[in-house]
């Protein structure tokens, strides 16, 4: 089950959704498409489900071609943000639902739904209708639609985006669950680069109509190939500022500098992009090569047992992410320490110099 | 010792309300009461009648007839004007600068006021000049409306229909509407025939708005007077004459104001009835 784009574009008139894309999916595999809303995400969920057809290159899937193929000829299964159900059928009639186009037999639909509904903690609400059932079930219902129908290709286009968080929780830990073993190619797409940590996998991120990557999720996040991908793989948002590198220091501003790494000794002294996570900055210096830095106290957000301080030096604004509550006051002057060890370098055309 | 808890000001922010309902609808309602319960003469003379009128009245012939007539029309052209307003606005383009086109075409017949409707079908009906009559009969079809009841109803239902179907394609049209596409794509995903995708999915997200739709067309047309009474007057004899062309010349023709009332708060309490009955039950199973 492999599904690949060769040079896949759409565009709807003048506007370009998805420029020439060249992707291929793992074998049977868990693969995560993260970008912002307005990214592209649904139009390249759509073009692999074959509701959408490219304006120019190919789609094969499994060894075929099947640009241009409908839908229905495709085996895809695919659940939405929105709870998806057939209105007045009630729940295993929902589930049942492909089996009954496909003309599947009476007992084995009985045995096929009785088992997803089992997986999917459906089985006692089987009698009732999408209305009286919850968000979350509702949700439940869908997935269980998608499973039922053993497709080899399953898309989810935000499914857990809709539910609150608790429910999010949930589902999220049973999701690769599902589908393991089951030979299914799955496309999971998400804005949350905190989701696609969770959920493993191979992860595309997109940026306005572009792949900018494609890999094993973690190495994505450790080692982006470009400032693009560290940007869209990132929440809070990646603090970036222009460094130089000066025989064995790099020089942020007068008076903030810091060693280089073992691994950086070999780049050239010149101008780069570094690109600091909110977490590898905190208020208390961490191990290793914590560097100073003092900046006037902007925003403070606390949730729970974190907190999230921007503060200003100079002209550019930085965010810091901790462990704890700092209760900074708003406009005082605050030293924080950036992580040096962990800074990650571009150069001078945003591509990854050192991770 | 007696604290008061409740704030009493509240009062003089229904006030307003309380005037207007009692001079929009309870005083009106009231003074019919009255007439049905009375015996109305000159000079403000009246004498307690009890139920006679609606006796009178149930078990009088005339009334009998004119309420058969009455649910005769609704049932047509309900039964018309449902369906036939759906299939228009399922065939409707849903995309495109044609959407506008299509919704000010449908939306014309309503904004005309109801006695030039009724005036513009008398006309276009005659069988001498008219451009409907005098194409049917150059057909061979023998049609007039103003001597034969057949032609008559078979014209006081088109122009209902003409008049009343947009408002259920307009009506259909807004719930198709707010369908989200998802629903498409995922029966499309199943491979749904597109007899499966308006049965399992546009009918059943239309339903409220058909009830409602529903609702507005059995009680407009249930009440219906100035275009059949422009028309055909309720002729010829009495062929169209519905209740409430009926009630009419019994209150202003004849001046009975007793009868009249009775039928009134009959005809009233038909209505009412009915609509919530129908409200009731299809919405029974919806209750979240």
């Amino acid at each position: 089950m492999t599904l690949e784009f060769k040079q896949v574009e759409k565009r709807a008139g003048a506007e370009t959704h998805i420029y020439p894309t060249d992707l291929k999916l793992e074998d049977g595999g868990f693969n995560i498409l993260l970008g912002t809303t307005l990214s592209g995400k649904t139009t390249m969920l759509h073009l692999m489900a074959g509701l959408d057809r490219p304006t120019s290159g190919q789609v094969w899937f499994n060894g075929k071609n099947v640009t241009g193929a409908p839908v229905q000829k495709r085996n895809v299964s695919m659940v939405h943000q929105q709870f998806i159900n057939y209105p007045n059928f009630n729940v295993f009639e929902n589930i049942a639902s492909p089996l009954r186009i496909q003309r599947t037999p009476a007992a084995e639909i009985n045995k096929r739904v009785a088992s997803v509904a089992e997986l999917l903690n459906l089985a006692p609400l089987l009698k009732r209708s999408p209305h009286e059932l919850s968000g979350g079930q509702q949700q439940r219902t869908a997935l269980a639609r998608a499973l039922v129908k053993d497709a080899d290709l399953v898309l989810l286009d935000e499914p857990l985006a809709n539910l609150d968080f608790k429910l999010r929780e949930e589902l999220r830990d049973e999701l690769p669950k599902l589908f393991e073993n089951r030979g299914c190619t799955v496309v999971y797409a998400t804005s949350e680069p905190n989701e696609a940590l969770l959920l493993g996998g191979h992860t595309a991120t997109l940026h306005e109509g572009q792949v900018t990557q494609f890999g094993r999720t973690e190495e994505i996040y450790r080692r982006p190939k470009d400032l693009r991908s560290a940007q869209v793989f990132a929440d809070p948002p990646m603090n970036t500022a222009p460094v130089a590198k000066r025989g064995d220091t790099f020089v942020l501003n007068e008076t903030v500098n810091w060693p280089t790494m073992e691994r950086q000794r070999t780049l050239s002294d010149s101008a780069y992009t570094v690109g600091i996570r909110p977490h590898h900055i905190t208020p208390v210096a961490g191990r290793g090569h914590a560097v100073p830095v003092e900046g006037e106290v902007l925003i403070t957000e606390f949730s729970g047992s974190e907190s999230v301080i921007h503060f200003r030096i100079g002209e550019r604004t930085w965010v810091s992410q901790s462990q704890g509550i700092h209760p900074f006051e708003i406009g005082s002057r605050a030293q924080f320490f950036i992580d040096a060890a962990n800074c990650i370098y571009f150069g001078p055309d945003n591509e990854l110099v050192s991770a | 010792m007696t604290v008061k808890l409740t704030n009493q000001k509240a009062w003089f922010l229904v006030a307003p309300v309380v005037v207007l309902v009692a001079f929009n609808a309870v005083i009106p309602l009231m003074t019919v009461v009255n007439y049905s319960v009375q015996e109305s003469f000159g000079n403000n003379i009246f004498f307690w009648e009890g139920v006679k009128w609606f006796e009178e009245v149930l078990h009088s012939e005339r009334f009998a007839a004119s309420l058969m007539r009455q649910i005769f029309f609704t049932s047509v052209i309900l039964l018309i004007e449902i369906p036939f307003g759906v299939a228009i606005a399922l065939s409707m383009p849903r995309k495109g600068p044609w959407v506008s086109v299509c919704l000010v075409l449908m939306a014309l017949p309503l904004l005309i006021p109801w006695n030039v409707v009724g005036a513009m079908w008398n006309i276009f009906s005659l069988p001498d000049i008219g451009l409907l009559g005098k194409a049917l009969n150059s057909l061979g079809i023998g049609y007039d409306y103003t001597q034969e009841p057949i032609s008559a109803w078979f014209t006081v239902i088109l122009m209902d229909v003409w008049h009343w179907t947009s408002l259920v394609v307009l009506l259909a049209f807004a719930g198709l509407s707010s369908i989200p596409e998802a629903y498409y794509h995922a029966a499309k995903i199943d491979g749904a025939s597109p007899w499966a995708i308006v049965r399992y999915i546009e009918l059943p997200k239309m339903k409220r708005v058909l009830i409602i739709a529903f609702l507005l067309r059995f009680m407009d047309s249930f009440m219906i007077y100035t275009e059949p009474f422009v028309l055909t007057g309720g002729g010829p004899g009495n062929a169209t004459t519905f209740l409430s062309i009926d009630l009419v010349k019994v209150a202003l023709g004849q001046f009975d104001l007793g009868p009249a009332g009775a039928i009134s708060l009959i005809y009233f309490l038909i209505i009412l009835l009915t609509c919530w009955l129908f409200y009731t039950l299809t919405m029974k199973d919806e209750a979240q």
